[in-house]
């Protein structure tokens, strides 16, 4: 007997589905091409535009400084929610609480007219009009770090307590001082647990720069609505910046992968950035 | 006439309580220098405690405690005991080797950093050194050619021994141990039991909370035994553990054989 074949079950139910889907998609985008209403020359136009490649500058700007500052600020952060000083942990706790509950757009917005009620900073020595020194892109970067700082240190307290006990107490035990028994010890195991979501933050953050153009903070969005608002091409301008959008989170995703991938396979040692830095730190030791 | 000699360990009516619970009632003992002592007692007797207030791993709530003459965790200052910050305190463990039940090798560093690490990091040790003390503690605990492997990849008993060299590497004059066999799969209890033997006959001073009832007989010149947070009886290994005086150690005694 010749040998049967065999055939999987179909699942009716699912291509039905998978039909009207197609079918939906389709339509929507034969309804964006075929729209009279859309000047599709604009795209290769302005996807290269000056005003647009200064707001994706500025907008990788605003991720990498936020995110900077927000893993300094949230590491403060999570190490006094972990302290032993009641004000330290309620201080921390009191900042997660205001600084997640609020929305970010409102804190942006906040920071933008703050000299409506500090409209001068006097630092003594001089006198400064608030206005000057909280622009636009300081309001901005504030708000974003600030709000982040308060996520941040929630994933960093998660990352910290993941770590035993027991290897806090086996340094002690070994005479580090808490400084090193934290950098060396607890927080490079920490680290492991830590960069992932780090990394979700990063590509989150890349999109939520966005929301700084509501003070013209000349991020990406902003200047593609500066031009929009001068020849009215809308859809085609956000089309502009949705293509760098998905572009530069496809790459920040990419990186996060690679990341990710030599994370796992030394599982148990610390990231080499981690690494080199403690080296450094070593030979500048010793030198002294 | 002979100098008095300063006792490696003096407990001096050291208490301890949780909340309400009162762990530690009053422990006065002492310990001499080259001595082996081991912890006896039922679980919850508070002698895993007693051993970590010996580095002040734990704080406790009144009483004193040196090591080899010097007051561990606080300043004696007037009529008050003013709490050492962490860095005093990590100067003082320095000397204090400790053995933990589960180990706590450090997961991020392999075997030959978990034991060189401290000596160069607390002690100003050259890293040539360190490693070179290091390979030779290895072969002492029977693993050398281990060097790189990682905790994770090591038995219980293999982690134990490691365990044992890092605390070593420091060169302490007391070793703790705090239950160093009990998290160990039985057929690897002997080869940690052994490490300590060997630590012993070298002349270390140990304290050893422990279960290995034979162990003790065979290693410990004293034994102490303590329950419900006080010491209930001690003296020589052989005669506590053969012909307890004391009922509750007798009960104890019968229900571990």
């Amino acid at each position: 007997m010749s040998e049967q074949k065999i055939i999987p079950a179909r699942n009716p139910g699912q291509v039905a589905i998978a039909i009207v889907l197609l079918f939906g998609v389709g339509l929507l985008i034969y309804l964006v091409i075929s729209s009279p209403f859309i000047t599709w020359a604009a795209i290769p136009q302005f996807i290269l535009d000056e005003t647009v490649v200064d707001g994706i500058k500025l907008t990788i700007l605003f991720t990498v400084l936020a995110m900077v500052i927000s893993i300094v600020a949230g590491a403060l952060l999570a190490m006094m929610r972990l302290a032993s000083n009641p004000v330290l942990v309620n201080f921390a706790g009191l900042y997660i609480w205001f600084f997640r509950g609020t929305p970010l757009l409102v804190q942006i917005i906040f920071w933008f007219n703050i000299q409506l009620f500090i409209p001068s900073i006097n630092l003594g020595f001089v006198v400064l009009d608030t206005n000057s020194v909280v622009t636009a892109f300081v309001a901005a970067l504030l708000a974003l770090s600030l709000n982040e700082a308060a996520y941040m240190a929630e994933i960093m307290r998660g990352g910290l307590m993941a770590v035993d006990s027991g290897q806090g107490e086996a340094a002690k035990a070994l005479g580090y001082t808490p400084v090193q028994a934290m950098l060396r010890i607890i927080f490079p195991q920490a680290l492991r647990v830590i960069i992932p979501p780090i990394g979700n933050q990063t590509i989150s953050m890349l999109k939520t720069t966005s929301l700084v153009s509501v003070v013209a903070a000349q991020d990406l969005l902003t200047r593609v609505q500066n031009i929009y608002a001068r020849n009215f091409l809308i859809i085609e301008l956000l089309i502009v910046a949705s293509i760098w959008y998905l572009l530069m989170t496809t790459v920040a995703s990419g990186l996060q992968y690679l990341i990710e991938r030599r994370l796992g396979r030394a599982t148990y040692e610390a990231p080499a950035v981690w690494r080199a830095a403690m080296r450094i730190l070593r030979s500048e030791g010793s030198k002294g | 006439m002979s100098m008095p000699v300063t006792p490696m360990v003096e407990a001096i009516d050291v208490r301890k309580s949780f909340g309400l619970l009162d762990v530690l009632k009053g422990i006065t003992l002492s310990i001499q220098k080259g001595e082996v002592v081991c912890l006896l007692g039922p679980s919850g007797s508070g002698k895993s405690t007693f051993l970590r207030c010996v580095n002040h791993l734990e704080r406790m709530t009144s009483g004193k405690l040196l090591v080899d003459g010097e007051l561990i965790g606080y300043h004696q200052r007037a009529d008050a005991l003013y709490e050492m910050s962490g860095s005093e305190l990590a100067v003082q463990r320095r000397d204090i080797g400790m053995v933990f039940q589960r180990f706590n090798l450090f997961a991020n560093h392999n075997v030959l950093e978990n034991i060189s690490l401290a000596p160069i990091l607390n002690r100003g040790v050259a890293r040539k050194e360190a490693e070179a003390d290091a390979r030779r503690l290895l072969q002492m605990v029977d693993l050398e050619g281990r060097e790189t492997a990682y905790p994770h990849q090591l038995s219980g008993g293999q982690q134990q021994r490691v365990a044992i060299a890092r605390a070593l590497a420091m060169k302490p004059k007391l070793m703790l141990f705090d239950e160093p066999t009990s998290a160990l799969d039985p057929e690897l209890v002997g080869e940690v039991l052994s490490v300590m033997r060997k630590l012993a006959q070298d002349g270390m001073t140990m304290l050893v909370v422990t279960h290995e009832l034979s162990f003790a007989r065979e290693v410990a010149d004293r034994v102490i035994f303590m329950d419900q947070g006080v010491v209930v009886e001690e003296g020589p290994a052989r005669s506590v553990i053969d012909t307890p005086q004391h009922e509750r150690t007798q009960t104890f005694l019968r229900r571990m054989h």
